[in-house]
Formats: structure tokens, sequence, C-alpha cells
């Protein structure tokens, strides 16, 4: 099971925080701070895979953002990796070419992408049109015209 | 893919540019968020960001209390605020708002709405009450989005306890016709499940039926479900292992939808999830093991592009191949698909290769020797991950012959190292390898050196511990021990004299005590050269006060001579007006024992290691002062957790009396703390199959804490052991011999002639490696080696070295209670002399125990507790039956009443009969019975009049107990001089040490006026304990769902073989607890308060004590059990 995921910029500011197990406010901001500085400290082209505590930690850099992702020991490092590409392609898919300012200008559609692609700490839809079909069907349910402009265009 | 995402820009504040940017659409540059975000990177300073914030932070608050907000101004509001929230800036003001949107918006600003929720509040948050409407509104909606909306946020963040409100419409769903409302109930379901696997238990049939559902994403949902209940008892679902073949080979075949694929692998989350099935289906299984070849084969086969993804398909593989029953040809192969991770210049898959290694390195050590040139080269690779995982390969692979050289290497690593908890971890290894296979005592002292100077004082406490035991406790020979100890002294001395500032505490603490203890045998060390590097130790300002007080009592036992008794003066003189009570204590003892040496001969006898010293646990000589002071006046002494609890009732607000109860939860953070002993804890990575049993079902026996294996304590030097020695040229090789001697070795590989650097690697690989190859001696993991072992410990029985630690740590902690002991021959007088009105009072019950007893209906199981009458308990506050009873009564009625025991209860014990109350018509007494499912009242009326009285009403009432009649009617008659008899069943509302009942009884001659009498009665929280049979599995699930809980240390019985059994098997026949399962040091104990009111215990041997913990979901439950174990083992 997957534990949390962290999305930080290479300045250690967090871009999107997702918890799937119950903690208090005071661990999430300890474990940021670990993660940020265990993971920014990490030299290029080393090891994708830490230890922190008893999980495995797996994090990636794409451009300027690091996808940060704990999941538990009998966990498979590779798979983990492939879920944090999976969810990267959904961004991308779903924002056309993402960049990290669309993470940040749009988080809470991110956050929604990633709960049609993961549930619970566990995947959930492995197939990119589907969970696209699913964020697009609930985006254009009740949006005005407004709104349905000012979307990324893919 | 990557290419294109990674067209990103650089840095932020080139943003406002970016206008003529292709992206500057989506930016939504008018809105508020985006104002605010740009606003925000414009800055410069972190103050600045703050005064932004909060002024934001206002703005919004006003905004969201306003009641003409609209709920799409609120959706934005919320956007904003989940921003600030990110940044780390509380907004605690709008929870209740983003409530209010989940439940009042449309659809969209419904998704926001939750969407706050789930980030803004914890599971304990006690909003979230408030959202268990919208929810069940939600499932209930026709719009299948909400639907969708609802399910997430309930698999989220769900808490417990409110599961039972929705779980009738989540089950429901899992007959939606829409496959994505299916799957998302499948996987809300195994998060009830996890979170509180009690609750689903009815619908695993129907878990049944989504494995068998015709979407494919409905059964690889359901399959997360079916590996956490495999993992819990994979004999429950032997008969599934076809049909998961039968997918697996499907998906393999490529019979799923191209939808499912990912970079053109057919389903590789799938394909992982059944090759974990069946893993543990597998395991030790033969014939369920022969179904599953095929498919492995084919899937190995299969996994031929060169993709991260198929690597993990593949690693997934080899695990299964390597954990099920062997086959040998697809042990062959995965043996060289784990040579291409291994060789594999991609640093993931090098890095899986090792763990692969690591974890096949039990069953085919070959493999090691194979890949012994990548190992050398990982060993130096500068990513320390790769190192890391390397050691650990090493770790497994050590023996009496390459022990040097991998912990040097290990400590190497430990240099740089800058993770605490690797550090704790190795540190733990290097001291386990350094005991087990040390080849001489210089070598393990520096060593250990190295070990407490790094490890400093995060390490396991167990290591300085049995460290010091070790040394206390010593070997065969006695010249061996004192060359030890000498080496030790010598060596503490030399790093006293550098720089004991950088020394940590813990280090210091075990110096000085060596130093204490042993610096004598270095004749020609003057006692105050040694005094006066510790008097130094004292005036360091990092020294803590707890170091402190090891230094002071390392003086005690040193001071002597002019010189010793000088410098003992001056420091007590110094310490003896400390603030720390300790410290004072100690320099006090300095002072007095310093001037009497005689005194301190007898106190502090030199090296007195080897008897043991009886210790008084119950304070029994102190009794004489109690009975004094309670004739005095003095309240009598009331036990910490009657006292909390009175304190809890005086303050009525105090919800929660003991702060040890923490919050259930299951993070990462407190796992170290509260992780359940069921589950492997600091093991590295992978583990196989011999050490599968701490994997899963049993306890917690690798990793840092078990320091001394059970080969530790191996005694007798066997014949085994010297033919091993012949094998082996010489084990008492220095590091540098090593090297030499190693390549001779006849195992290792001949090389043709290679440049320098290789050569030497090919020294190193030949020094690792050594006694790796293929004899039958090859010991891994330091199972059943029949290897030399240097610090074999004495042929102690473990009793006696049990008695013996606790002896030991208490000679190295206090001193007051080796005074105790010197009281100890005064026990029994005190006994006598104290209790004469104890004693008189106790002859009572005991006659009618006695007669219970002939009567043949008194058990040996009645639990010791009930019996207490006859134990000297003056200290304790418990109401000691006789001491009720009247003196006048007289023996003969107890015969009368036991045999007016109702006929199904007379087979059971029963306490004994106490009377309750009496006038001059009634009397009444009671008894407690035990039978197996409840604890039955018996109370008996005898009417000592000669008249018959009519309508006897009795009322029982409780505050702790339910009181249910069994008798048909409470209302009796009883004739002159008979008795009449009532049952009551009884049950636990609410625990507590005592538990009491206060009745009356009322009755009514033919003629004349109602008369009532009142009583109470009170009974032990024992008699209600009965043993509960669980599996060491559902110990493990049970465990961690408890949240009430409580620790402490108990003493251990050692007048056994092995003082933990000894110890359990006492608790079990006391209390009459149920015990799971020992392993080792430790055991698991499960009971039930009745009805069925779980509450579990584990025990570890420690340090000579019991560390025992307990769990329950009852609230004060463990304190009390913890009370009663205490008792037993204390009336043992």
């Amino acid at each position: 099971m997957m534990r949390f995921l962290l999305l930080f910029s290479r300045q250690g500011k967090l871009r999107l925080q997702k918890w799937f197990t119950p903690m208090t406010e005071r661990e999430k901001k300890k474990i940021t701070r670990d993660m940020t500085t265990m993971v920014l400290s990490r030299q290029p082209r080393s090891c994708n895979f830490l230890h922190w505590k008893d999980l495995k930690i797996i994090y990636k850099r794409y451009a300027s953002l690091y996808f940060c992702l704990a999941i538990e020991n009998q966990e498979n490092e590779l798979i983990a990796l492939e879920v944090i590409h999976r969810y990267v392609e959904l961004l991308d898919k779903y924002f056309g070419n993402v960049c990290e300012l669309d993470i940040i200008f749009n988080f809470e559609k991110a956050y929604f992408i990633l709960d049609e692609f993961l549930m619970g700490g566990e995947i959930q839809e492995t197939s990119k049109q589907m969970v696209n079909r699913s964020i697009e069907a609930s985006d254009m349910l009740q949006e005005t015209m407004e709104e349905y402009m000012s979307k990324p265009a893919f | 893919m990557s290419d294109v995402v990674e067209k990103t820009l650089t840095a932020l504040p080139g943003l406002l540019s970016l206008d003529s940017q292709p992206g500057s659409t989506k930016l939504s540059s008018s809105s508020k968020l985006g104002n605010l975000i740009r606003g925000i990177t414009e800055l410069t300073s972190k103050h600045e960001e703050e005064k932004l914030i909060q002024l934001e932070l206002t703005s919004i608050k006003e905004q969201v209390s306003s009641p003409n907000t609209s709920m799409r101004q609120m959706k934005e509001l919320m956007v904003r605020a989940i921003y600030c929230e990110m940044l780390g800036y509380e907004s605690s003001f709008s929870y209740i708002h983003a409530i209010k949107l989940a439940q009042q918006g449309t659809a969209l600003e419904k998704r926001v709405g939750y969407l706050a929720v789930s980030l803004f509040l914890n599971e304990s948050h006690e909003l979230l009450l408030l959202l268990v409407n919208t929810v069940l509104k939600d499932l209930q909606s026709t719009n299948l989005i909400e639907v969708c909306m609802a399910l997430t946020v309930v698999s989220q963040m769900f808490p417990k306890d409110m599961i039972p409100a929705i779980l009738p419409l989540v089950e429901e769903k899992l007959n939606h016709p829409k496959e994505i409302i299916r799957r998302k109930a499948v996987l809300a379901l195994y998060k009830f499940y996890l979170i509180a696997p009690n609750q689903v238990q009815h619908i695993h049939n129907k878990f049944r039926k989504a494995l068998c559902d015709k979407d494919p994403g409905v059964m690889t949902a359901s399959l997360h479900i079916y590996l956490q209940l495999i993992e819990e008892n994979p004999e429950g679902y032997k008969d599934l292992t076809t049909s998961f073949v039968t997918i697996l080979k499907q998906v393999v075949g490529g019979k799923l939808p191209m939808d499912f694929n990912y970079h053109s692998v057919p389903a590789p989350w799938l394909q992982i999830q059944l090759l974990r099935i069946l893993c543990l289906l597998g395991k030790n299984d033969q014939s369920t093991s022969e179904i599953m070849y095929e498919v492995l084969d084919e899937s190995l086969r299969r996994a031929e592009i060169n993709h991260n993804i198929t690597y993990a398909i593949l690693f997934e593989c080899v695990k299964c191949i390597y954990t099920i029953h062997p086959k040998s040809e697809l042990l062959e192969k995965a043996a060289k698909c784990i040579g291409n991770f291994v060789l594999s210049p991609k640093i993931n898959l090098k890095y899986l290769g090792l763990k692969a290694l690591t974890y096949v390195v039990q069953q085919d050590p070959k493999l090691a020797l194979q890949h012994q040139m990548t190992i050398i080269e990982c060993l130096d690779h500068p990513d320390l991950i790769i190192k890391r995982e390397t050691l650990e390969l090493l770790f497994r692979i050590t023996n009496a012959q390459n022990v040097t050289v991998i912990v040097d290497k290990m400590l190497e690593f430990l240099r740089v190292n800058k993770d605490d908890y690797t550090t704790i971890d190795l540190v733990g290894k290097v001291a386990e390898l350094a005991e087990k296979y040390a080849p001489d005592n210089e070598w393990f002292i520096e060593t250990m050196s190295t070990v407490f100077s790094v490890g400093g004082d995060t390490m396991q406490p167990d290591i300085p511990n049995s460290f010091l035991k070790l040394l206390s406790e010593g070997f065969d020979s006695m010249e061996e021990d004192r060359k030890l100890r000498l080496f030790a002294v010598d060596s503490y001395v030399s790093l006293l004299q550098e720089e004991p500032g950088k020394l940590p505490q813990r280090f210091l603490q075990v110096i000085s005590w060596v130093l204490g203890e042993y610096s004598y045998l270095r004749e020609d060390l003057e006692v105050d050269t040694v005094l006066r590097l510790l008097a130094k130790l004292l005036d360091m300002k990092t020294t803590s006060s707890e170091t402190k007080s090891w230094v002071l009592m390392a003086m005690t036992k040193l001071c002597e001579g002019g010189a010793g008794v000088s410098v003992a003066r001056e420091v007590s003189e110094t310490y003896s007006s400390s603030l720390d009570t300790v410290l004072r204590q100690r320099a006090q003892e300095l002072q007095h024992l310093s001037q009497d040496s005689e005194m301190r001969a007898r106190v502090l006898p030199r090296n007195a290691g080897l008897d043991p010293l009886e210790v008084d646990s119950s304070l029994s000589f102190l009794d004489g002062f109690v009975s004094e002071a309670l004739a005095a006046g003095a309240a009598p002494y009331k036990p910490p957790h009657q006292r909390q609890e009175e304190l809890a009732q005086a303050k009525a607000l105090s919800l929660e009396p003991y702060g040890l109860s923490l919050p259930i939860s299951m993070s990462s953070c407190c796992i170290t703390d509260r992780q359940s002993p069921t589950l492997l804890s600091i093991s590295s990575g992978l583990s196989g199959n011999s050490n599968d049993l701490s994997y899963r079902g049993g306890l917690k026996l690798d990793g840092v804490k078990r320091v001394w294996g059970r080969e530790g304590y191996l005694a007798q030097r066997e014949p085994v052991e010297e033919s091993a020695h012949v094998e082996v040229p010489s084990p008492l090789r220095s590091p540098s011999q090593q090297g030499g001697a190693g390549g001779s070795h006849s195992h290792t590989p001949t090389h043709t002639p290679t440049p320098e650097p290789e050569l030497e690697k090919q020294q190193l690989a030949s020094s690792l490696f050594v006694g790796l190859a293929s004899q039958s001696s090859v010991c891994l993991m330091g199972k059943s080696e029949p290897t030399p072992q240097r610090f074999r410990r004495k042929a102690n029985s473990p009793a006696s070295s049990s008695a013996a630690s606790e002896k030991q740590s208490n000679s190295m902690v206090s001193a007051p209670s080796t005074v105790d002991n010197l009281m100890f021959n005064n026990l029994l007088d005190s006994h006598i002399t104290s209790e004469p009105a104890v004693s008189s009072l106790e002859q009572t019950p005991q006659l009618s125990q006695g007669l219970v007893a002939a009567n043949g209906s008194c058990d040996e199981e009645l639990p010791d507790s009930d019996v207490n009458g006859s134990s000297p308990s003056l200290i304790g506050d418990d109401p000691v039956v006789a001491a009720e009873l009247a003196p006048h009564e007289e023996p003969p009625k107890d015969l009368l009443l036991s045999s007016c025991l109702p006929a199904e209860l007379s087979g059971l014990s029963h306490s004994e009969i106490t009377p309750l109350c009496s006038d001059q018509i009634l009397d009444l007494s009671a008894c407690h019975v035990q039978k197996e499912d409840a604890l039955v009242l018996v109370v008996f009326i005898y009417n000592s009049s000669d008249s018959d009285i009519q309508q006897i009403l009795l009322e029982l009432d409780s505050e702790e107990l339910e009181v249910s009649c069994e008798s048909d009617s409470a209302v009796q008659e009883a004739t002159g001089h008979s008795v009449a008899v009532c049952q009551y069943s009884l049950s636990v509302k609410r625990p507590s040490v005592h538990v009491e009942l206060v009745g009356m009884v009322s009755y009514q001659f033919p003629v004349g006026t109602p008369q009532s009498v009142q009583f109470s009665y009170k009974l032990p929280l024992s008699s209600f304990i009965r043993p509960m049979t669980v599996s060491t599995e559902e110990y493990g699930t049970m465990w961690l769902d408890f949240s009430h809980d409580t620790k402490q240390n108990l003493t251990l019985i050692s007048d056994d073989q092995e003082p933990l059994t000894a110890t359990l098997s006492v608790l079990k026949k006391k209390l009459q607890l149920h015990v799971v399962e020992i392993i080792g040091m430790e055991g698991i104990v499960a009971c039930r308060l009745l009805q069925d009111q779980p509450c579990l215990m584990h025990c570890r041997m420690h340090a000579g004590t019991m560390a025992v913990w307990l769990r329950s979901p009852v609230p004060d439950l463990p304190d009390c059990l913890m009370y009663f174990c205490q008792r037993a083992l204390q009336e043992h």
C-alpha cells in the first residue's frame, strides 16, 4: 500500500500532498521536511529508492518538480516508479504538455486526477483513457461556459 | 514522454512575462488564486510571505462567513484556503465551510468541498461527524459522479466508528450496474477491512463475487482485499489457487482489453498483485506450488521488453519462485534473472539485484559467490543506498572467518552515514556480529568501542546492557575473562585520557561501570588516577545527570586509601547539595561508604558477579514500619492506578485518565513505537523462508534488538566445533593477515593475473566470501552453525543466568537494593512480628477453605487472587475478605452453605463463602462461581429464626457491573433454619481492579413490619478473566486495533528452565490467560474479560525483567490486568 505522495519543487516548495493513512498535522510537516531535505540532497543519476524509517521512498524528478511516493516495505519499488510515471502521463494528457505551473495554478485539478487514479493507497484505474473520461465527465457536468473556456485546451 | 514534460519553465519569477506564451491561457490570470500565487512568488522573504498570507486569510475569513457568499464563490474561496494550508498556514475557520460546501454545493462545488474536507480534516477531527449525513445522501444519489465522490472521500478519511453508518450503502454498491462504482465500492471496503476488519467480516462472500466480476477492473480491485486476507490466513484460500493461476495465465497471454496495457505490457499491476498472492499461497506447500510452476515459467519468458515495468514483474516472479516450494528448473532461470539485475548498468536494477541476492542467499549461497566482484564494486559505490544494501547482504553471509572484514566495512559506512534510523539498525547488527563471531578480545573491545561511539545515544539500550552482562558473566575460562576485562579497562582508561568530551553518554556509562568493577585487575593502575579521570567526567558540562550517577556509583566502588577518600569527599560535597535527588543519593552513598570500608566491602563486594543477589521486591522488611505508620493514623497505601482513578473521578472533565493511551493511527511516524509485535520491524528488505516466521506470523526476531540469538546461549564446547576448527586454518586472524590468509583459501576461485586494483578487489573478495562455498557447514544468517564461537557463555542454566542478570543490573545501578538484601534475612521475622493481628484473622478463612476443599468442590484452578485472604498484604489495598469475617462465625456453617450450592455449579471452582450481613433473623452470605462463560454470584439467605419468612426481595446494583438474575424470580421464601439461594450472573461494564456490588434485602414476616438490610460485596476483576484462544495472525491484527494500552516491567520467575515460559505459565495458571505463542525472548498472551472484551499481552525478556505491554479496546482493562499480573508474580 502507498502511504503518501508528495510533489515539491526544486526549491523545496510543496505543490501537492496526498496522505493515504491518517496522520496528525505535526507528523505531516515533519515528513514533508524530511522528504524534501532527503530527496533534494540526492545526486543526479543515483538510485531512485530510499529508506525512511520502515518505509521505502521512491522519488523521481520531472523537470523542476519532484514526485515522492512512500510505499510499505513489501511493495515493489519499480512498479511504484511506474505509478509516478503514469500519474505524470495523466497530468500531461489532461493539461497537455504539463508543467509545474499547471499544477501550481490548477492544483485542485491535479488532486481530482489523482483521486481517480489512486484510491485508499492502491491503484484504482490504470487506463489513461478511463481516468480522463471520468475527470472530464465531472468537469463538464456543471461547468459554466466561462469556466469551460478557461479550462486548458487539449 | 518525459521529454515532453521536461519542457517546463525554469523559474517562477519569469511568470509575469508568460502572457505571450502559449500556456498563458490556462493560468486564469484574472482569478484571485492566480493573483495570490503570483504575489507570493514576487516576495523575497519568509516574513513578507507570512504577512501576505495572513492578509489573504483574513479576507477569506470575512467572505466565507458572510451570508451573501454564493456557493460558487465559496468554491473559489476554498481553493484559496487549501493553497494557504499547503503553504503551512492554518485556516481552521474554513473547515466548517468546507463541509457546508460538500453538503450544499452542486456537483462541481461539492467536489471542491470534499477535496477541502479530505485535505483539512484528520480522521479524528470532530467535524467529520457532520459529514456523515452528506456522504449518506450522496451515496444514495442517482448522479453517478456524486456517488463516486462519496466513495472516494469514504476511502480517504472515514473514521472507524462511523463506518457502520454507511456500510450497508457501500455494500449495496457492489451490485451497481456501473463498473466504476463497483470498483470504488470494493476499494472502499478494502479500506474498511484495513481499519476495522471485524466490521466487514460478514461480507466475505461478496468479495468472492467481486473477484468473479465480469469487469477486470473490479476483479483487480478485489485482489487487494484477497492479498490481505491470504496474508492473514493462507490456508483458508488454497482453493482459489487455480483461479488465480488461470487469471494470471490470461493476463500474461494478453487476453485483457488493450485499455489495461501499460507501455504494451498487459496489466502489470494486476500481474504483480497476482504474483504476490501466489507467493503467499505456495509457501511451504508443495502441491499448491506445483499448480503455479507453469504460469511462473511463462511470466518469466514473456517479460522480455527492456522496460522498468517488465523488470518489476520479473522481480516479483523471482521472489515468488524462491518463496514457494522449489523447482530446480525455475530456480535456475530465476538465478539467471537475478544476474541480469545485478549486472545491469541501471542503478535501480542493480539495487534490486542486491536486494534479491540478500533474499536468496539463504537458500543459495553460491549465487553470492558468483557475483562477488559486483558486490565488491557496490561496496564502494558512491550512492550510500547501494552501499547500505550491500552491507545488508554481507551481514547475511557473515561467519567467523570473514567477520572482521565485514564489520570493518560496516563501521566505515556508519562513520559517514547521517540517517539515524539506518545507524540504529546497523549498529545493532555490528554488535550482534561482534558478539557472535569475535576472533579475539582486542578486536571485540575495540569494535564495541566504535559501536558505542558511533551509535551514540540513539542506539538500542540492549546493546550496552548485553555487553556489560557479557563482561560480568564471563565465559568458560576464568583466565580469558580476566584478560577481556583487563583489556577493556586498559582501552577505556586511555580513551578517558584523550578526549572524553566527545564520547556519547551511553558509552561513558559503560566506561564508568567497567572501571568501577574491574579496574582493580590492573595492578599497576593507581586508584586515584581512575578516580581523577572519573571526576573529570563529572566536571564536563556535556555530561548528563544520568551519566553522573553512573560515575558516582563507580567512584563508590573504587574509593579506598587516603587519596581515594579525599577525592570522594570533594565530589560528594559538591553533589550532596545537588537538586537532582538521584545524584544527591549517590553522593550520600559515596560519602558514607568511602568512610566505612567494611560496610563497602559488604555492600559492594568486589567481583561479585557470580553469586546471585536476592531482592525482596515486595519490600516486606518495611512491614513493621508500615504497620506503625498505620497505627499512628497514616492513610493506607493505594497503588497508582487506584489513585489515578480517584483523581479522575474527582475531576469530572478528565475523559482519559491514563496518559498512555494514544489515539489509534496507523501512521508511519509512530511505527517504531506502536508497531505490532507480530510485524517484522527492522528486518532488512526481503525476507526469506527461514525468517518468514518473523515476517508474518511470528514475533520480531530479526533486527537490532536480538543481540543474542538462541545459539548465543549455546553452552558447552561440542565435539562438532572441534571438527569445524580443523577446517579453518586460524580463526584468530588479525585483519591484516586476513587478506593473505583468505587469498590462500582453497574455495576462492583462481583468477589469471590481473592489474593492481583488480587484485586488491579480488583479495577483498576472497576475504569476504571465505567460508561461503559449498561445504555442508555453510552458515547463513547465523542459523544453526557449528562454527567456533568465541564468546560462549558459561554453562549457565537459563534460570540461573536470568537470576544473575537481575543481580547484575542491581549491582550496577542501585546500592539501596543491595542494602535491601542485607536485611533480607530478617524477612521472616518481620512477617511474624508485624502482623499478629492479621494472622489471627487469617485462620478462619483458611479453615473454611480447607473445608470447602474437603467437600470436593474446590478445584485447583481457583484463581489465586480470590483466596488472597491468606496473603500477608498489609500494604495492598486489597479488601482482605478475612478481615470482614466476624470472629464468631462458625466453620460448620460454611459447610452447610457450600452444600447448598446449586447442583450445576457444584463442580466448578468457587470463591470462599463470605458473610454479607446479618440481623437477628437473616444471615446473608455469598460466593462467586467461575463458569466458563460467565461469573455467577450465589447469595445464600439463611433464616436463623424458627418461623418462615415470605417475600424476601433481593436487589443488587453496581456501578461497574451488569447484574442479571438467573433464578426464576428474585422473591424467595425461607422456612425456619433453612437456606434460600439466589443466583445472579455478572458481567463487567467498567473495569476496575475490584468491582463492588451493593445490595439490599427486604423481607416481611407474616405479621409485622417490613425489614430491610443493606450489604456490599467486593470481588476482584480477575474473576472475570477467561482465556481467549486466538492464532498468532489474529493476534497481530487485533493488536493494532486496540487503543488502550499500558506498559510495565515485571519480575521474571526463574525457578524453572526457561524463565519466560515459567513466568507465563504462572500467569496462565493464576489468571487464566491463554499463551498464544512463545518465540525466543518474546511471548504473546491473550485473554478476555467476560463476555468478550479482549485484552492482549506482549512480553519480552529484557535485562532480567519482563517488559509487559497490555492492550485492549476497553479503557482501564490493561491497567487492571497489569495489577493482577504483578500480584500473581509477587505471590508466587
